[in-house]
């Protein structure tokens, strides 16, 4: 072949370039966790924890219609718990660290929810 | 060509007429509920058809008077105090003109010409502002209380203009400026520049089996009650007295009442 080291060593650098990513993987460190404060005093939140990571926002936005609309103040979740409807004054009960719980998992996800303009984080100063 | 022409709108027909159907099926899907769990009124909660207020401004003596409840309502909302036109008002005072601008009696007795009035949202049969807006963030319940869904409100303030009885503020400054470092009332949100606000008839209170806050500071001068339950206190009250309501010419049907 017309050149054939230069053409073979070109081939492999371009390899090693493409599948990097792959490598750097597996030597490189685990994936990075959120470091969210769980609450310490309870053992489960409203409804179980997958459908409350996936769904929070989906759930919160429910809840304020249901509030709001139909004058359905009162959730009763699968486990037969019931809920007052409030972002404040349930969610926020138990998840009483926000720095360390809402925000910390929002923040590492690039998410910025604009409740808090109206909605008061408990024990929060105004201003 | 006859009969092409009418197997063609034969097909024509039955296409349109499969696809408007398939269309209209497919967002029953869309509406589903997200929570596992069920959503209801709580136990306490009190109920009517039709919630309505009477004042009996006979009992109050003056403007200091009716203080008590204005500050009970804008302590439990958080309403601040903004001391300029761009106030916000839930719970106010005003003149006889302003508030009965239709009686036109020059010679009415000066005792109830010079008095103030207590104005709040009226929560109209026929509400106005519920007609124009247009993101439906301002809206009827089935109790007859009309509502603000605040994370809807875009502040095109067409409610405002559209409300004969000034019920509705805008929020022309952050009003968390104007309210103390701890809100009066911290288990209540405030709301944010660019929104209108206005009395809900303490909805939030009712749900929890509390009448609304100015009722509750009234000391019974003011009554709160169903007007489809002929037992009702405000039903008796409108029975056995004389009572008028603000522009009633409008037809905009208020469910407030006011003794004379
Ligand atoms: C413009 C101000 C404002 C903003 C912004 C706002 N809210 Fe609200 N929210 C309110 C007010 C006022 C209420 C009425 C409280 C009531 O009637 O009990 C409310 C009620 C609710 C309710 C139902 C009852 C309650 O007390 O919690 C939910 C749930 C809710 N909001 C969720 C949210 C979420 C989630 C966000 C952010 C994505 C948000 N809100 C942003 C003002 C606001
Ligand atoms: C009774 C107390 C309580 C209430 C009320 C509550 N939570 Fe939780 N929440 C918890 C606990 C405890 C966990 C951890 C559950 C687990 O690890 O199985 C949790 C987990 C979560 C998670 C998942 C965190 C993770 O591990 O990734 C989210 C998101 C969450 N809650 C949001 C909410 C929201 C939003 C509300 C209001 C609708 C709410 N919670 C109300 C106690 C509560
Ligand atoms: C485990 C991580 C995690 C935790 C903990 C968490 N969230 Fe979230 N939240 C998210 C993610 C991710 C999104 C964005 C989802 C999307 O955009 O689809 C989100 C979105 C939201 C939204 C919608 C934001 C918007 O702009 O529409 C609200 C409201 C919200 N979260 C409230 C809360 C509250 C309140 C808590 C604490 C009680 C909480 N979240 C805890 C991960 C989390």
């Amino acid at each position: 072949m017309y050149n054939a080291k230069a053409v073979i060593t070109g081939i492999l650098i371009f390899l090693v370039l493409c599948t990097s990513p792959f490598w750097a993987s597996r030597t490189g460190k685990d994936y990075t966790k959120t470091g969210i404060v769980l609450p310490k005093d309870e053992k489960n939140c409203v409804e179980n924890r997958d459908f409350m990571r996936a769904e929070h926002m989906r759930l919160l936005n429910e809840w304020r219609d249901e509030a709001l609309r139909r004058e359905n103040r009162l959730y009763t979740a699968t486990d037969g718990r019931k809920w007052n409807i409030s972002l404040q004054n349930t969610c926020l009960k138990c998840h009483n660290n926000y720095k360390e719980f809402c925000q910390k998992c929002h923040v590492a996800n690039s998410v910025y929810p604009y409740c808090w303009t109206c909605h008061i984080i408990p024990g929060e100063k105004n201003q | 060509m006859n009969k092409s022409r009418r197997s063609f709108l034969k097909v024509a027909g039955l296409s349109v007429f499969a696809l408007s159907s398939g269309m209209a099926a497919a967002p029953g899907t869309a509406g589903a509920q997200i929570a596992p769990g069920s959503y209801g009124r709580g136990e306490s909660a009190l109920h009517a058809k039709r919630w309505a207020m009477v004042i009996d401004t006979r009992r109050f003596a003056g403007p200091e008077d009716y203080k008590p409840l204005i500050e009970a309502c804008h302590k439990v909302h958080n309403v601040p105090d903004i001391p300029d036109a761009q106030n916000i008002k839930w719970f106010w005072l005003d003149s006889y003109e302003h508030t009965f601008p239709d009686d036109m009696n020059t010679y009415l007795d000066a005792k109830t010409r010079s008095a103030s009035y207590p104005l709040l949202c009226n929560h109209c049969t026929n509400p106005p502002c519920v007609r124009v807006c247009p993101t439906q963030a301002t809206y009827k319940m089935e109790d007859g209380i009309v509502a603000m869904d605040y994370h809807r409100c875009i502040g095109c303030r067409f409610c405002m203009a559209g409300c004969p009885y000034g019920a509705r503020s805008f929020n022309f400054k952050d009003p968390r400026k104007f309210l103390p470092a701890t809100v009066p009332n911290p288990g209540f949100p405030t709301r944010m520049i660019g929104v209108v606000e206005k009395c809900t008839f303490c909805a939030e209170r009712l749900a929890v089996g509390q009448m609304p806050a100015c009722v509750e500071a009234s000391k019974g001068r003011l009554l709160f009650g169903d007007l489809e339950d002929e037992k009702s206190g405000v039903r008796q009250a409108l029975a056995s007295n004389f009572s008028i309501r603000r522009k009633p010419s409008l037809g905009t049907q208020p469910g407030v009442y006011y003794l004379i």
